[in-house]
């Protein structure tokens, strides 16, 4: 039962759950790191999911179908930039109206494309990078050779670095922890609120895109809460890069054993809760403490 | 000379928009007719006439019994969803839980009310509510508890618990409760049934509204006296203007912060009386899309005004129903859309007015220098 359950086509699955949630759990840490609450992950993975499946299936063409599911997750943080950064109005509410929105326009437009109000059709997947020192396992071949799962590792191992070891993220950090100080020292609080939030824009778009591809076509509502789980993971994660990705790995795996225990007849509402509880005991500080930056969620009120 | 000149203006524009008429009124008025331009700009995208779109959708929803009833039907929830989000907004809380307080509460009534039988009506009415209210207040006591206690923001908090609701309601109704081969429980006693509408008047024959809809106006009739007329309502509306104020004036904040999100809880577990005790007669998985969120909305747009949330939720009932009714011309998600579109411009407007007028009447006192 054991070796079952923990085999390669086990930790494949795994992988293939944890990557949309490593990404838009990134795209979570610039944003907030930059001091914008980022609710509107939910709806981005969404628009990315949506924009991707439309340009592969109008071009053929999977490579122009990333971009633009990098273009729809960028063009919906925008939204959410504009309102929470120069309109100054409230960020999770702002989050949650493009969460709502999001779930609107993509049926209504799959309507119109597609003329149907649940899936799209078919679309190909992403042509695979062949690796040949792992062949022998098609599973983990497959994965590894897929190009977003080598984009991930590297990003979240780059992330880590740019936040942390460069002038980028030491300004990113400072406008989210001290816009007044960086603002005196000459430090833009609103271009590096804009380079969190579309970074996170981006980033989320390409988990969206994740999913398209992965399930070859789009489904409607097909985000289903990975947006919150990747904000729960950047909670859990601390607000860095390696620690959000650990988290979405561990939220990966109970999500794995999870679809593994269902045909064995268990309740498996209990792993379910699994990322959930695990962030109100991390938030409650029970695990270490999780602060988030702290001007996180407060807009930027310039002296006049 | 031009700082001293235009003062007193600066004043007076925020007088203005900060009056209620402007907060309760013009604004989201403006939101509203705003987000219907939005919505034509999407219905002429699909080679339809705005006009003919939004004449359907209000004539078929408010031009007859069954329309209407249909609306007060989408309305009820929505309600007692606004008015849960709104108390809480006046402590300083941000209710996003809603969502999961309103599935616990409508569980719990259906549990108990398929556990009662036999108990006489006027006994087992209001205790099926009280169990709505026990669940959902639980649901919004924890998340408050964690605030009040360890600082823990209430927004992730509500957020999971939402999940976690979800998974646990669905673990006791495919596991324990349901009714072989559905997602939903055994049905209720039928003492504990509210009688629909149109047992009285046959005009409403066929749609659900049904007395709930008098629960919800009675929680908000609860929800003004209690948060404008007592003194339990004061401290928490201090605490939400400046909880350091209240510290200072001896008014504990943490005893407010978990008093207010369990009783928004309590009202948002009251929306299984619509759906359990006044439609279905059976709780069911699933049964609640999106309303928790969608309170959040109405709660905005009334301004976390009791009276306001009835409106909002009206408008926001008649939405839900009319996607239903324009369906044929265009795609029904044209209305998440508007609704979406509504949030966005309410908190928009307040902050946009005062800039524009600011640098209006700054050129303005310029020129007149000059």
């Amino acid at each position: 039962m054991i070796s079952q359950i923990f085999s390669l086509a086990f930790l494949a699955q795994t992988i293939r759950i944890t990557v949309p949630y490593a990404l838009a759990s990134l795209g979570g840490v610039y944003s907030e790191r930059g001091g914008v609450t980022n609710i509107a992950l939910e709806g981005i993975i969404l628009n990315g999911a949506f924009s991707a499946t439309v340009g592969t299936y109008y071009t053929g063409n999977p490579l122009i179908g990333v971009l633009c599911g990098i273009a729809g997750g960028l063009l919906t943080a925008l939204i959410h930039a504009v309102v929470s950064i120069n309109i100054k109005a409230d960020q999770i509410i702002s989050g949650i109206a493009i969460n709502l929105f999001a779930v609107g326009i993509t049926k209504f437009v799959l309507e119109i494309l597609f003329h149907s109000s649940s899936n799209s059709d078919r679309i190909p997947g992403l042509p695979h990078i062949k690796l040949g020192f792992i062949e022998q396992s098609p599973d983990i071949a497959r994965l590894f050779g897929n190009p977003l799962v080598l984009f991930t590792i590297l990003i979240i191992v780059a992330s880590q670095f740019i936040i942390f070891k460069t002038r980028f993220g030491l300004r990113l950090r400072a406008v989210g922890e001290n816009p007044e100080a960086a603002d005196t020292v000459g430090i833009s609080v609103t271009l590096y609120r804009y380079y969190g939030v579309l970074i996170s824009g981006a980033l989320a778009g390409l988990a969206g895109t994740w999913l398209a591809f992965d399930q070859h076509s789009f489904t409607d509502g097909m985000s289903a809460g990975r947006g919150y789980i990747a904000l729960a993971a950047m909670i859990v994660g601390k607000w860095n890069p390696l620690g959000a990705a650990a988290a979405c790995l561990l939220f990966g795996f109970a999500e794995s054993l999870q679809i593994q225990l269902q045909g064995a007849g268990l309740p498996t509402q209990f792993i379910q809760m699994i990322p959930y509880v695990v962030t109100i005991i991390v938030l409650a500080g029970f695990i270490g403490k999780a602060v988030a930056p702290a001007a996180d969620g407060v807009p930027y009120e310039k002296e006049k | 000379m031009t700082a001293k000149k235009h003062l007193p203006r600066l004043v007076g524009i925020t007088s203005v928009l900060e009056h209620p008429i402007t907060q309760n009124f013009l604004i989201p008025l403006f939101a509203v007719v705003l987000s219907f331009a939005v919505g034509a700009i999407f219905i002429v995208m699909v080679g339809k006439n705005p006009f003919e779109v939004y004449s359907i959708l209000f004539s078929q929803t408010l031009g007859s019994t069954y329309g209407i009833g249909q609306l007060l039907f989408k309305t009820t929830p929505l309600i007692f969803a606004g008015l849960s989000v709104a108390l809480c907004f006046r402590a300083g809380l941000f209710n996003i839980g809603a969502e999961g307080q309103l599935q616990i509460g409508a569980f719990l009534t259906a549990l108990v009310g398929m556990k009662t039988f036999g108990v006489p009506f006027y006994l087992e009415i209001p205790l099926l509510m009280l169990a709505g209210m026990v669940g959902g207040g639980l649901w919004g006591f924890i998340p408050g508890y964690l605030k009040a206690k360890t600082g823990a923001h209430e927004v992730i908090n509500t957020i999971m618990l939402n999940f976690i609701a979800t998974a646990l309601v669905s673990y006791f109704v495919t596991n324990l409760y349901n009714v072989p081969a559905t997602v939903h429980t055994p049905p209720i006693s039928p003492a504990g049934r509210l009688p629909r509408f149109d047992a009285f008047v046959s005009g409403f024959q066929g749609s659900p509204v049904n007395f709930s809809i008098f629960v919800a106006l009675i929680a908000a009739l609860f929800v003004w006296y209690y948060v404008d007329r007592t003194r339990y309502g004061y401290e928490l509306r201090v605490v939400g203007l400046n909880s350091k104020a209240a510290e200072y004036g001896g008014i504990s904040v943490s005893k407010n912060i978990i008093l207010s999100m369990t009783i928004g809880g309590a009202i948002a577990g009251l929306v299984g009386t619509n759906f359990v005790m006044g439609y279905k007669y059976y709780f069911e998985e699933g049964f609640s899309t999106g309303t928790g969120f969608m309170g959040i909305a109405v709660a905005l747009l009334g301004n976390n005004n009791p009276f306001g949330v009835i409106l909002a939720a009206l408008l926001f009932g008649m939405l839900e129903y009319g996607g239903l009714v324009i369906n044929t011309m265009v795609p029904k998600e044209l209305v998440s859309i508007l609704q979406a579109i509504v949030i966005i411009f309410v908190i928009s407007s307040n902050k946009i007015f005062r800039k524009i007028l600011t640098n209006f009447l700054k050129k303005r006192t310029l020129s007149i220098n000059d």
